[in-house]
């Protein structure tokens, strides 16, 4: 393991306490709601915020003894701070110049990075003259410049619009490939954190609730801050065999497990009746409609009862059911659309 | 106040429409007049005819000279020291900063004659520092050139110390600590990303200063005394003229009112006007 940190940071009302383990060239992102602690545990990692307790290793070597300037990392914040009294090219080259490299070669170094990010002709721009995507790219390439051994990024796509956002994911995505060292970044776009991390750590109220691959965290939502993240309806209850008891209600699922569960399984998956239907074995419950709204091209309606959950329907199902809030229904879920597995 | 010519005009945003209050207009001509016809004064009893001749005087120029000297002297000494010390207030944390703060700023509001004299107790030939100061290098600071600075310098550098810290104060921290994860030291983050950050505070602390030396009289001739060529400065000039020459008076005058015009020009965008 290249990087490995506990990260402890208490504050009044507040403690941050998260393990992390970062491989080289791997990366991996810290999943969570605004004020779970991920930027805090960012900064940690950077000597801008002091540990209350645990340690920094990287490649070996403790890091959390050093100030941030003696720290062999790259930064790239929120909204860039690229420094608005330099060119581009001098924002780039600061690093270099930091660490000793004439003014010549830092100019060099700044130089050939600005290219790899496709900034070749920007280099005299003041950074109020660059666009979002611009600035974004060059504080990478200021971050990258240094040669650091652990790369930093927080919300590094937050700032962009929708289009922007699209590119320079992509974009980045290319960079964190090329990049060796440790990454680790900090989203709460559960999107941007898939399509960049190999490693997902969802932190909240500052403390760790789920680490995986981004198909495990999709697939196996551990809470409702991820299941909400990933778009699941999830419960947890007690299973005995092939049914999982969640409070009253008995699903049915296709796993056998035994013990504390989790059952997770699409809004797509429930389907409304007006009568209770009968027929094939499914797991079938009668709900109050709560309320409708839109989501993409169904309707997302959010269902109370013994089990609250989401179920998305067609518009044209709204039209037939007729789906006032209070509303009496029956949902239904088969067994094969759930997903049981251990809690 | 220059640039509400270019804009169009806002009624909106001066208040409901309709015909001035007298109550207000009144005393607002009045204090006015009472700000501008001065300087007006000045302006008409000005000797014109004579003017070239009088500013070419040797004791006049002798004047104009010094003051320019011990003032650009007294704000170099107020940026050497001052700057830090605004640094100092902004980014330290320690007991008694409060303290600290407030005593630096009385100067601001310390009648400057009084300042002189506590001048004169320290430094002075038989003051704490200025005995020391004497046997050690030999220098005596009072009735001199740099007893003229020092006095200058003391008045004036809170107005720069105040400038810098307000500027300190509004800086965005994070930019230092982008620097710092770059690798800069305490020393490179100031220099190269504070200082040009904070740069266009520092120049304005920097012009009132100067300003500030320019007009010192009070805690000069207390500390300094009035000795021509060595430490009679211009506002000191002008005071003893009145008494032999008034026409030598408003000549000195005009100079300075002219120095003051300049520097308000300079500062227009930054404070003259308006929102």
């Amino acid at each position: 393991m290249t990087l490995q940190a506990r990260l402890v940071v208490t504050r009044p009302r507040f403690r941050l306490d998260v393990t992390l383990e970062v491989a080289a060239g791997q990366v991996v992102a810290l999943l969570g709601p605004n004020g779970a602690g991920k930027s805090t545990a960012l900064r940690a990692l950077a000597g801008l915020t002091a540990l209350s307790e645990g340690h920094i290793t990287l490649d070996g070597r403790p890091l959390h003894t050093l100030p941030p300037e003696r720290r062999p990392i790259g930064m790239v914040f929120q909204d860039y701070l690229l420094f608005p009294h330099m060119s581009a090219l001098d924002n780039v080259a600061f690093g270099p110049r930091c660490h000793g490299a004439s003014t010549a070669e830092a100019r060099g170094t700044a130089a050939d990075w600005l290219r790899r990010v496709g900034l070749a002709e920007h280099v005299g721009t003041r950074p109020r003259q660059l666009s979002g995507g611009q600035a974004q790219r060059v504080a990478l390439a200021r971050a990258l410049a240094v040669g650091p051994r652990l790369l930093l990024l927080d919300e590094p796509l937050a700032a962009l619009d929708a289009h922007t956002r699209l590119e320079i994911r992509s974009r980045l995505r290319r960079h964190l490939a090329d990049f060796d060292g440790a990454t680790v970044l900090v989203t709460h776009d559960p999107l941007d954190a898939m399509v960049l991390a190999d490693m997902l750590v969802v932190v909240e109220d500052g403390a760790v609730v789920q680490r995986g691959t981004p198909a495990e965290v999709a697939r196996r939502p551990r809470t409702d801050y991820v299941a909400r993240l990933v778009g699941l309806n999830l419960y947890r209850g007690v299973a005995a065999g092939r049914k999982v008891k969640v409070g009253e209600t008995l699903l049915s699922v296709t796993e056998s497990l035994e013990g504390p569960a989790f059952v997770a399984f699409a809004p797509s998956a429930v389907a409304l009746y007006r009568t209770r239907p009968d027929g094939s074995p499914r797991n079938l419950w009668q709900a109050r409609v709560e309320g409708v709204e839109r989501h993409g091209d169904s309707v997302r309606v959010h269902l109370d009862g013994p089990i609250t959950a989401f179920a998305d329907v067609t518009p044209a199902a709204v039209a037939d059911l007729g789906l006032p809030p209070g509303q009496r229904i029956w949902a239904a879920v088969k067994a094969t659309e759930t997903h049981a597995y251990p809690a | 106040m220059t640039t509400t010519a270019a804009r169009p005009s806002r009624p909106q945003e001066r208040g409901p429409a309709g015909r001035l209050p007298w109550v207000l207009v009144l005393p607002a001509v009045i204090g006015m007049a009472f700000l501008v016809l001065p300087l007006a004064g000045l302006l008409l009893r000005a000797p014109w005819s004579t003017l070239a001749g009088r500013l070419a005087e040797p004791r006049v120029l002798e004047a104009l000279r010094l003051s320019l000297v011990t003032a650009t002297v007294a704000t170099l000494a107020c940026l050497l020291f001052g700057v830090p010390l605004a640094w100092l207030l902004a980014r330290a944390a320690f007991p008694g900063l409060r303290v600290v703060r407030a005593l630096v700023t009385v100067p601001l509001v310390l009648p400057p004659v009084v300042g002189g004299v506590a001048l004169l107790l320290v430094f002075g030939r038989r003051g704490l520092a200025g005995q020391w100061l004497e046997a050690a290098f030999g220098v005596s600071l009072p009735f001199t050139t740099a007893g003229v600075v020092a006095a200058e310098a003391f008045v004036a550098m809170p107005f720069l110390v105040i400038s810098v810290e307000g500027a300190l104060r509004a800086a965005d921290l994070r930019f230092e600590e982008a620097a710092a994860t770059l690798g800069a030291s305490r020393w490179t983050i100031f220099r190269r990303v504070t200082l040009p950050l904070v740069a266009p505070g520092v120049a304005a602390g920097t012009v009132l200063c100067w300003a500030r030396a320019l007009g010192e009289f009070g805690a000069t001739i207390t500390f300094a005394g009035n000795f021509p060529g060595r430490t009679q400065t211009m506002p000191l000039a002008v005071y003893l003229a009145l008494e032999t020459e008034p026409e030598a008076a408003i000549v000195l005058s005009l100079v300075l009112l002219a120095v003051s015009v300049i520097i308000l020009a300079g500062l227009r965008d930054r404070w003259v006007s308006g929102p």
